[in-house]
């Protein structure tokens, strides 16, 4: 196969359609919830249910500003790729296909992610 | 009729519908375990230890974090698929993701079932 192939896609100069953005997050949030994600909450859970002295360590760790930041940026993850894991499925199974749906529904996850980790921000504030 | 011919290790399809079939089961789980604490509402320890306590939540828990494990090892695995060519890089990190996942299910059981 010959390698100087024409290369069509330059990534830094084409600009990405709201699906594609979503479909990236959607990876990214994927890895950061598999690591640092499944490690934190393996971590939370032996101390949240290991003993009493863990539980109360843990619910003064979960106090610290710095930590309520990384929660909630972990919690926007996880809701980031729920949601735009729903629409996935939805994809699948042929709901929304066409393209100004396609689009609003990536809207949507967006806005949908944002509002739910608003709420859970000021319920854990 | 053009005659499609498959090649490849045959496993891509399967691994798409496990892919969707546990994440059905995770969004599930999450919906139960939201209306458990609502309903419940644990404010100490003993009332947390209970809820996890229930042989009930530790097997929908069990299975919940088995399909986060394996959906979680085909995501890696594609991802790592797509921008990792090298085959040294890409067989070493995977290995060491099965083994990460294969140590956390023995953690989680641990943490459950103590």
């Amino acid at each position: 196969m010959p390698k100087n192939r024409p290369r069509y896609l330059n990534l830094k100069e084409i600009k990405q359609p709201i699906p594609a953005i979503i479909s990236i997050l959607h990876r990214v949030s994927g890895v950061l919830l598999f690591f640092p994600g499944i490690p934190i909450l393996l971590y939370s859970l032996e101390m949240f249910l290991g003993s009493l002295q863990g539980y109360t360590e843990i619910r003064f760790i979960f106090e610290l500003p710095q930590i309520k930041f990384s929660l909630i940026a972990l919690f926007w993850f996880f809701t980031h790729h729920l949601c735009a894991g729903i629409r996935h499925l939805a994809l699948d199974l042929n709901y929304g296909l066409r393209l100004e749906y396609a689009r609003n529904s990536s809207k949507m996850v967006l806005v949908v992610g944002f509002f739910i980790t608003l709420f859970f921000g000021v319920m854990i504030w | 009729m053009v005659k499609r011919i498959v090649i490849g290790a045959h496993y891509g399809s399967r691994d798409w519908l496990v892919q969707r079939i546990t994440a059905v089961i995770m969004i599930f789980y999450v919906l139960l375990l939201i209306s458990v604490i609502l309903i419940s509402a644990p404010h100490d320890y003993v009332a947390w230890k209970k809820i996890f306590g229930n042989q009930w939540i530790r097997i929908t828990s069990l299975l919940f974090f088995l399909s986060l494990c394996w959906h979680a090892w085909i995501g890696m695995r594609n991802i790592l698929m797509d921008y990792v060519h090298k085959t040294s890089i890409r067989l070493t990190t995977q290995i060491l993701i099965i083994l990460s996942l294969l140590f956390y299910i023995v953690l989680f059981f641990e943490t459950l079932w103590s």
